[in-house]
């Protein structure tokens, strides 16, 4: 039985838009069609506190506001602060990893990626669906 | 320029005043060494003229040494400038890393491009997927979504490009550094190269080298298929 709902609107953030396309392609192969799109942090901050989302997959190397710092805020925002927040980058060091979580990120998916790994992660950040 | 050979005096110094001038010699010799390979020859020369001049009497053996010394510094400086002018330290920054980074930002473009190309027609695979049964259809998404993983290269790879270009960036800060200390230099050698030289003939590997451009980049002249055509076509 579905415990998500498969309605949410889920906000990807990444400065290359072909990750932006394959990640929306993977969303929607597994049921999730109301996907939204940031180019960097701060666009995307002011996405979140304009419209409701049900989780953030985002990117980490962005100008002017990288994903680390977007989930700072995010986790500083009592409006935002338990929004599921999924970190798909290339930085593969255990401190960016470190980092990442006492930033308070849901989960971490290393580029390159298969579609998979982002079914398996999505499952632990948001429920079975 | 070489340096001139103080004219030896008669008579002895006192200790004092050797004493002076080997202490003079010595600082002189400690500031020339700070400045390192940007001192000028000529200021090493009139630095050592200065202290000479002061000199009363016939040189001892340790202010010949010095003086020794400090024409070798004077020759190593030069020898250091000529040399680092022949690097051509303009050329890096003018056109070898202008165009190192215009080729590497153009192979992103390409592979965002291609990478775009490849999305519209897996798109189009998926919606035809719709109309064919389940089965057929599930086949037809799980070589699609391979598809979809295996493009995630042009993100990967325009990344690790893009370290590269900030690498190039920091070189080129440190060209500017390079040519703000040696600029004179650089632009007689360039004056010189480009100077009107007898002309040697060239080489069949040299001709085949100057042909081997790679793709155009963004901007450069370039032509179509269609333009390469008619090019053979005039030879028929």
């Amino acid at each position: 039985m579905t415990t998500v709902d498969m309605n949410m609107q889920i906000l990807i953030v990444d400065d290359y838009k072909t990750m932006l396309r394959i990640i929306r392609n993977l969303l929607k192969q597994l049921g999730f069609n109301n996907v939204d799109e940031a180019t960097d942090g701060s666009s995307a901050l002011q996405k979140l506190r304009d419209k409701k989302y049900g989780l953030v997959i985002s990117d980490w190397n962005m100008e002017p506001m990288s994903g680390l710092q977007l989930l700072k805020e995010v986790r500083a925002d009592s409006r935002l602060n338990g929004l599921p927040f999924i970190m798909v980058t290339a930085e593969s060091k255990s401190e960016n990893v470190v980092a990442a979580k006492q930033a308070g990120v849901t989960n971490y998916i290393i580029k390159p990626f298969n579609a998979a790994t982002l079914k398996t992660k999505l499952t632990a950040s948001i429920g079975q669906f | 320029m070489p340096a001139r050979k103080p004219t030896s005096k008669t008579g002895s110094r006192p200790q004092q005043g050797d004493d002076a001038v080997r202490a003079q010699l010595e600082r002189t010799l400690h500031e020339l060494s700070n400045m390192g390979p940007r001192s000028e020859p000529s200021e090493v020369v009139a630095a050592v003229e200065s202290v000479m001049a002061t000199v009363q009497g016939d040189l001892s053996a340790v202010n010949l040494k010095l003086y020794a010394e400090i024409e070798a510094l004077s020759r190593y400086i030069a020898n250091a400038k000529a040399e680092i002018a022949q690097v051509r330290p303009d050329e890096i920054r003018t056109t070898h890393l202008p165009t190192a980074t215009d080729e590497l930002e153009a192979i992103v473009g390409s592979t965002e491009a291609a990478t775009n190309q490849i999305f519209e027609a897996v798109e189009g695979i998926e919606e035809i997927a719709g109309a064919l049964d389940e089965a057929t259809a599930q086949k037809l998404t799980d070589h699609v979504t391979k598809v979809y993983e295996a493009c995630s290269f042009q993100d990967i790879t325009g990344q690790r490009i893009t370290k590269v270009v900030k690498a190039l960036q920091e070189i080129e800060q440190k060209v500017d550094t390079l040519l703000a200390a040696f600029g004179e230099e650089a632009a007689q050698a360039r004056a010189e190269r480009e100077a009107p030289q007898e002309k040697t003939p060239e080489s069949p590997a040299d001709a085949d080298r100057g042909l081997m451009n790679g793709p155009a980049s963004p901007g450069e002249e370039s032509v179509s298929q269609d333009d390469i055509d008619a090019l053979l076509a005039s030879f028929d």
